[in-house]
């Protein structure tokens, strides 16, 4: 473990790990190892909540909240959950979160690398299927408790439209072609989207229909945080269409979601 | 048992430059020039589709001529190289003078330790944010690091074409009129039809990676040909 190896020469002759970022790592004993012992429950961690995804007529938007909660108390308030994993794709994060940061971390550098590498970026498809194979290798972990569940959403260049996948904890990737959520609140965000989806919505319509899923959920799941007005806390909300990933000016959040809790009163 | 021929080492180094500089001298030359929105890199290149500037990371740049295996090799390590960095540490840790350190002391390796030094002139080229200078770094075959200010030429008339653009350059200008003043050096330091354009940029309005390849359309437009 000796990160020497790359600061004084070049890494030219690394076991060939083609163009995989974490065969590289792996090569050079830099891997993350996912790995744990000890008892389930032996280890306290706090986990993200809900996020969720629907697709619209230009593409995919996703919301995820901003709280960790560490059994039944709040961890954090403002954490991340909702990031850019290339240009024109996204990912969020529910579970452990210190795991599902760094699995995030991870999956950003390798689609980066192979796209330097090959001059070209992976299908969107072929996104998913590597994604869905770190979820895979992460299944030790799973036996001690520590489960990360992500959501890929993006914009497929070659067919033009806007895709999103679901994930499950053995690594499991299904397309899905309305709307997905994950996460504690993830059910209670899915069966207000059963009602609200209506395919086609234009952005501010699925901006404001995203939005408001992310408050049915925080209503019925305590661990989920809905918009915090007092404080200025709002979801994470990022849109990915044929002009690119974009995250949506906390402003405009603030705005749609003053509206919609305004509306549940 | 046979003793081998005494070589001494003073000729031994310089057959090994001369097979390496005759390699490069086949080579067309590439050149990076800073302009007022960041770095601009020109090559003469036939090829659409093997490229000889890409991209290393958010604001460095590489570009080789010479042996193409031999340069794709060290772009392969570069980028390694930067993203094993950027991973480990944080974005803004990689940088330009760390990596072309890398490149020289691994072309400086080859050159003494391999049976054949490699035949390839290389650029590492980094674009400055929030008012730092931008930086242009030349690494020869044999490992030998040169830091360059305004503009750099690698390949087979590099000096030629640096003699040229010193007479050319004034101050940093817009990119169509970099891109022109570039391009009427090659034609005039190669005297003939050139075969073709390759051009990146790495933009400093750009937001994280800064490296982007003009199109043919783009380079056609800003030559007044398009």
């Amino acid at each position: 473990m000796s990160v020497d190896r790359f600061t004084g020469g070049l890494p030219a002759v690394a076991p060939s790990p083609g163009t995989s970022f974490t065969d590289l790592l792996r090569s050079l004993d830099l891997a993350p190892e996912w790995k744990g012992s000890g008892a389930v429950g032996s280890v306290q961690a706090p986990e993200g909540t809900t996020v969720l995804a629907l697709r619209y007529a230009d593409g995919v938007v996703m919301v995820g909240d901003r709280q960790a909660t560490e059994g039944h108390l709040v961890a954090h308030r403002r954490i991340q959950k909702v990031f850019r994993a290339d240009n024109y794709s996204t990912v969020a994060i529910s579970g452990t979160a210190g795991l599902a940061v760094e699995m995030v971390r991870l999956f950003q550098t390798e689609l980066e690398h192979y796209e330097k590498l090959e001059g070209t970026r992976l299908s969107l498809d072929g996104k998913a299927t590597y994604l869905a194979r770190m979820v895979r290798s992460q299944l030790p972990m799973v036996f001690q408790g520590l489960v990360v569940v992500p959501l890929f959403a993006g914009f497929d260049e070659a067919s033009r439209e806007g895709r999103l996948y679901t994930f499950d904890v053995v690594g499991g990737r299904y397309e899905e072609q309305d709307f997905g959520a994950t996460g504690t609140g993830g059910r209670d965000a899915k069966s207000f989207l059963r009602g609200a989806y209506r395919e086609g919505f234009d952005e501010p319509t699925a901006l404001n229909v995203a939005i408001q899923a992310l408050i049915a959920a925080s209503e019925e799941d305590t661990a989920t945080g809905g918009p915090d007005i007092q404080r200025g806390i709002f979801p994470n909300v990022v849109t990915v269409t044929s002009a690119g990933y974009r995250e949506v000016p906390e402003d405009q959040v603030g705005a749609i979601s003053s509206a919609a809790l305004e509306a549940v009163r | 048992m046979s003793i081998p021929f005494y070589v001494p080492p003073e000729q031994l180094v310089k057959d090994r430059a001369e097979y390496a500089r005759k390699g490069i001298a086949r080579g067309r030359s590439i050149v990076a020039m800073e302009y007022v929105g960041g770095v601009l890199l020109l090559a003469e290149n036939p090829s659409r589709t093997l490229y000889k500037i890409s991209e290393i990371y958010d604001r460095i740049a590489f570009a080789g001529v010479g042996k193409y295996n031999e340069f794709e090799a060290l772009r392969v390590a570069g980028i390694r190289h930067a993203d094993l960095k950027g991973y480990m540490y944080g974005r803004p840790d990689v940088a330009a003078k760390g990596l072309a350190n890398a490149f020289s002391q691994t072309l400086g390796n080859i050159f003494t330790h391999e049976i054949k030094p490699y035949e390839v002139e290389i650029l590492v080229v980094e674009v400055g944010l929030n008012g730092d200078s931008n930086k242009l770094f030349k690494v020869t075959y044999d490992g030998t690091l040169y830091d360059e200010r305004w503009f750099c030429a690698i390949g087979g008339q590099a000096d030629i074409l640096t003699s040229n653009l010193t007479e050319r350059y004034q101050d940093p200008a817009s990119l169509t009129a970099t891109i022109q003043m570039v391009a009427d050096a090659f034609k005039q330091v190669e005297q003939r039809q050139i075969d073709g354009w390759e051009a990146a940029v790495l933009d400093r309005q750009t937001e994280r990676r800064t490296f982007r390849r003009l199109s043919q359309d783009e380079i056609a437009a800003a030559l007044g040909n398009g």
